[in-house]
């Protein structure tokens, strides 16, 4: 019986509304419980901030378009290398790191699930063997479905339940998490070399428009009760006035699910352009907020940049090429058959592009503005705003005005006249600060009842305590302390055992893959639909039977069973 | 018994529809699969149990005792270099990247003598690529550039592209065109529509021409450019532009010839400014069925896709300088652990002489060139026929492949795992 003892820890929980006590964690088997015994091993956790484990709902951290980032970019390797060292691996890189590389940084900041933003369902596989290879967190997998073609017919044919069905046959057959959908019907539409300028354009050749495939696809969700949300990436991402497309997109947000929210918004910082051009382009975070403030049934992640050198990887295809024509760096591309695309750009943000201080501006102002932080997600897209690394600066911009200030002295002088960051004096607190990095997330994923993202006896244990002290830090003038203290644990707990302490990994970790399977009555079963076989053979190019992700793959997989409406 | 839905472990097609039909532990039927496939599947030449050379003699020995040698020469080596790769499961690939990684070895695989320099370039430019099922719905034009598909890749051409109808081509013999640019006339070359005849090494420079009249610069383009015309180079930059969808699909003529990536990095770069026209991709034909596996499974443990060198005790990278021919020509490894190709068949001969006065240890199922260099060889299981394993397509797309029978011998994983578990004995973490 393995028991860990946490004392003295200074505690906030959002979700069981524990906002800074002093408490004791007991911890057995990997759970919180409400006791152990005298024998436990004790950590003191010296009146530090104690949190549950960090759980990043968006990040791009393994599979095809990952991995294909580490190997077009050996100039991207060689910047975060690190030696073996005790029972940490080799790694490589910064923007893209290998997948030990992006779970030791994970474990040293605390944070314990990851969620993988984009896997094409032919290519699954991938994902999970990387997955395998990132020991330290549990991971899921949002699924892509934005240019599928079975969904489109489905949406064509106004049949929700077909469209639930495809992706319940689906889900199960690759082992993913979520539904998501990458800028939908653009994705098929690059197949042609073509994109979509509004989400009531029409697909070509399938007959339907963005906003059908949406709303399909938010019913078919609940019908089937997946945990999570949809997952959305709109239309039109980084393209100036493209708040015009997120606003119709936010009002497309039906009240469906009394628990959590019925739309999740990602990356919404890269979706909040006005302007006609990138010579006009301003911030409307203010219209983008009030919308979301309006309606709790949409939650969404800011898509923060930073200053410095990353990679952007999206299956936004049709946008990695635009960005391509202005960057000419260097450009991959991926189309995957008859389901989504997809395209890799390295970048630089500088404080000498307008464009890009705008764009640092906004994705602050959607936090700060978002008057309820649970709808509004800590999160880069990692790595396309930001590698995760930067989440502590982050945090420190948020909590503090002047830190926000001195960064602004620094920016393009006529970034102040384009967003209104520099008047919103709001600093977030710690409490705000726990619920955009864990609570929010484990609410926005449906993930809380299966005891992740809070402190409760019968939750998993997976905790993080950080070398602050909060009555004797503030924020708002030590921001430097703030961000050295998210950057580094003084220990990193997953599943009652201490994975990391002091910023370094102690073991070698095991995760867990969580997936969903919805369980649909045999008339919904695709598997014995005749002409969903039929097109499945004629135009995929692996036979039916050798799609689907074998368990071998997920040695320690978590299945969430659900009862489908159908 | 008849297994459906076989993948065939031969080429980076994968091709994943094959019959097979078995009996015991031998197979005795394939349908669907090619020339290639059958001897694959039929060939019947595997090792019987691990041996060893023993002066010019070579005697038997146990696996325990064959493992223990392997796990002691790597050991007591101060340069080893770990080759091959290309012919094995993922798994197997995984094991033998952290093997490399605790004994500061030298890990590459066959692309470093195929496909390298298609890596280096889409290091410099990236990859504007598709799955395969891509070209099979949408593409109404196709170039083979440098490459033989008929005899190299024999269904490529039924299963993804020429005689595939797709979603969007019902009848795609009719409905697509088909380039074939190469040196020499060949099967691949009789069936094109427009068979572009280059003189050997002119690679670069029809694709600068090429380039040139896509961009608006065609008049800078003379009357021939490496053998071939002005007249047809318009001609076949025309049919770039007018194609709904292209694709270009390359071989070792292309990376192997005079001009190395950088015909490569040109190609790609073509492929870019026909985007700017329709819709366009590029996609290396490769040889080994998982050849591409071994640079997916480096990469995301490494962060490279090949001669990746951890003798710094963090992973290097550097073709060129920590590629196998370049190790091996300089004399610099003093142990070599060849797993899944057969390095003794195509490495320069500087490079075998060498192989053959160290302590080369081999895993293979067959007997091979490289069995005349080694001083010890590991059979094994054949991922694919008596082993299953995850392989990666020459796009990209992971596929497990099946074991059709119980198998007498120990996989590639199996035995790398025990050597790995030997060497973290002495090494620890």
């Amino acid at each position: 019986m393995t028991e860990l003892l946490i004392r003295n820890a200074y505690v906030i929980d959002p979700i069981n509304d524990i906002r800074g006590e002093i408490m004791d964690i007991p911890i057995r088997e990997g759970k919180i419980v409400e006791e152990v015994s005298d024998r436990a091993p004790v950590i003191d956790a010296e009146g530090y901030l104690t949190l549950p484990g960090g759980i990043d709902s968006h990040s791009h951290v393994c599979g095809t378009k990952v991995n294909f980032g580490r190997y077009m970019s050996p100039e991207d390797m060689r910047a975060g290398r690190t030696a073996r060292k005790g029972r940490m691996h080799v790694t490589s890189g910064y923007s893209v790191p290998t997948t030990f590389g992006n779970s030791y940084r994970y474990s040293a900041m605390g944070y314990t699930m990851v969620l993988e933003g984009a896997m094409a369902p032919l290519e699954a596989r991938h994902t999970h063997e990387e997955f395998t290879a990132t020991p330290h967190q549990d991971m899921m997998a949002n699924t892509l479905f934005d240019g599928n073609w079975s969904i489109m017919e489905a949406v064509l044919d106004k049949d929700v339940k077909r469209a639930a069905a495809v992706v319940a046959w689906i889900l199960n057959a690759v082992k993913g998490f979520a539904i998501k959908l990458t800028n939908p019907g653009g994705t098929e539409a690059w197949g042609w070399g073509e994109d979509l300028a509004g989400i009531h354009d029409e697909v070509p050749h399938f007959g339907v428009t963005p906003a059908e495939i949406i709303g399909t696809m938010i019913r078919a969700n609940e019908l089937l009760h997946l945990p999570h949300s949809v997952h959305l990436h709109c239309n039109n991402l980084g393209v100036p006035g493209n708040h015009r497309t997120t606003l119709e997109t936010i009002a497309l947000a039906p009240d469906l699910n009394p628990k959590r929210q019925s739309l999740y918004l990602t990356h919404v910082q890269f979706h909040s352009y006005g302007g006609t051009t990138w010579r006009d382009i301003d911030s409307r975070s203010e219209e983008v907020t009030k919308a979301v403030n309006a309606k709790p049934q949409v939650v969404m992640d800011m898509g923060q940049i930073m200053f410095g050198r990353t990679t952007t990887m999206t299956a936004d295809g049709p946008m990695e090429f635009k960005l391509y024509m202005l960057h000419h760096n260097k450009w991959s591309n991926h189309d995957v058959e008859l389901e989504t695309g997809s395209g890799i750009i390295p970048v630089y943000y500088t404080r000498k592009s307008l464009v890009n201080c705008i764009m640092w501006a906004i994705g602050l102002e959607l936090a700060l503005l978002t008057k309820n932080p649970w709808q509004c997600i800590l999160a880069t897209d990692n790595p396309n705003g930001a590698p995760f690394v930067k989440y502590p600066e982050i945090i420190a911009l948020l909590m503090s005005k002047k830190f926000r200030e001195q960064e602004g002295a620094l920016l393009d002088p006529r970034t102040e006249h384009h967003v209104p960051l520099f008047a919103i004096d709001r600093e977030l607190d710690w409490y705000e600060i726990a619920v955009m990095t864990r609570a929010a997330q484990a609410k926005a994923l449906g993930i809380q009842d299966l005891g992740r993202g809070h402190l409760a006896p019968g939750a998993l244990a997976d905790v993080a305590i950080y070398p602050m002290k909060t009555d004797q830090l503030d924020p708002a003038t030590q921001f430097q302390q703030v961000i050295a203290g998210f950057a580094r644990t003084r220990y990193t707990i997953k599943r009652g055992r201490v994975v990391a302490r002091d910023g370094e990994v102690v073991v070698d970790g095991a995760n867990s893959t969580i997936w969903v399977r919805p369980k649909v009555p045999p008339e919904y079963d695709l598997s014995r639909d005749p002409e969903f076989v039929k097109k499945f053979e004629q135009y995929y190019t692996v036979r039916m039977r050798n799609y689907p992700v074998q368990d071998t793959y997920l040695p320690r997989g978590i299945c969430i069973e659900t009862e489908a409406d159908l | 018994m008849k297994v459906e839905d076989v993948i065939c472990p031969f080429c980076g097609c994968l091709c994943d529809d094959l019959v097979v039909e078995v009996e015991g532990e031998r197979v005795i039927g394939v349908e669907n699969g090619c020339t290639l496939a059958q001897e694959k599947f039929m060939g019947d030449h595997r090792l019987g149990h691990p041996i060893r050379r023993t002066g010019k003699e070579w005697t038997p020995v146990s696996y325990d005792e064959a493992i223990e040698t392997a796990a002691r020469v790597l050991l007591e080596a101060d340069r080893p270099l770990l080759y091959g790769w290309s012919g094995t499961q993922g798994e197997a690939q995984s094991v033998g990247v952290h093997l490399a990684e605790l004994l500061g070895a030298v890990i590459d695989n066959t692309s470093t003598v195929c496909h390298g320099p298609s890596i280096m370039a889409i290091q410099e430019v990236g990859h504007p690529g598709c799955t395969l099922g891509q070209v099979k719905n949408r593409a109404d034009l196709l170039i083979y550039w440098g490459c033989n598909p008929i005899d190299a890749h024999p269904r490529h051409m039924s299963r993804y592209t020429t005689y595939a109808d797709g979603f969007f081509l019902k009848d795609a013999f009719r409905d697509r065109k088909v380039i074939v640019v190469d040196i020499r006339e060949t099967e691949s070359s009789n069936i094109a529509d427009e068979f572009i005849r280059i003189d050997p090494g002119g690679d670069y420079e029809v694709l600068s021409a090429l380039r040139a009249i896509v961009r608006g610069k065609g008049a800078l383009v003379p009357a021939s450019v490496s053998g071939v015309s002005r007249e047809q180079l318009f001609r076949v930059a025309d049919l770039c532009k007018a194609a709904r969808f292209g694709a270009i699909f390359f071989g070792l003529g292309l990376t192997m010839s005079p001009g190395k990536q950088k015909n490569i990095r040109n190609a790609i770069e073509l492929t870019e400014e026909l985007n700017r026209h329709t819709k366009f991709t590029i996609s290396p034909m490769r040889g080994h069925w998982n050849v591409y596996g071994s640079n997916e499974v480096f990469t995301w443990i490494s962060g490279y896709p090949y001669a990746v060198d951890f003798a710094r005790g963090i992973a290097f990278y550097n073709p060129g300088e920590t590629t196998a021919v370049d190790i091996l020509k300089r004399g610099e490894c003093d142990a070599c652990l060849v797993v899944a190709s057969d390095p003794g068949a195509h490495f320069p001969r500087d490079c075998c002489a060498h192989l053959a006065s160290i302590p080369t240890i081999q895993i293979d199922p067959h007997v091979n060139a490289t069995t005349h260099l080694s001083h010890l060889q590991i059979p094994v299981a054949v991922t694919g026929i008596d082993a299953e394993g995850t392989a990666y397509r020459m796009d990209g797309v992971p596929i497990r492949t099946r074991s059709l029978f119980p198998s007498r011998y120990p996989t590639d994983t199996e035995i790398l795992e025990r050597i790995y578990a030997i060497v973290a004995r002495e090494k620890g973490p």
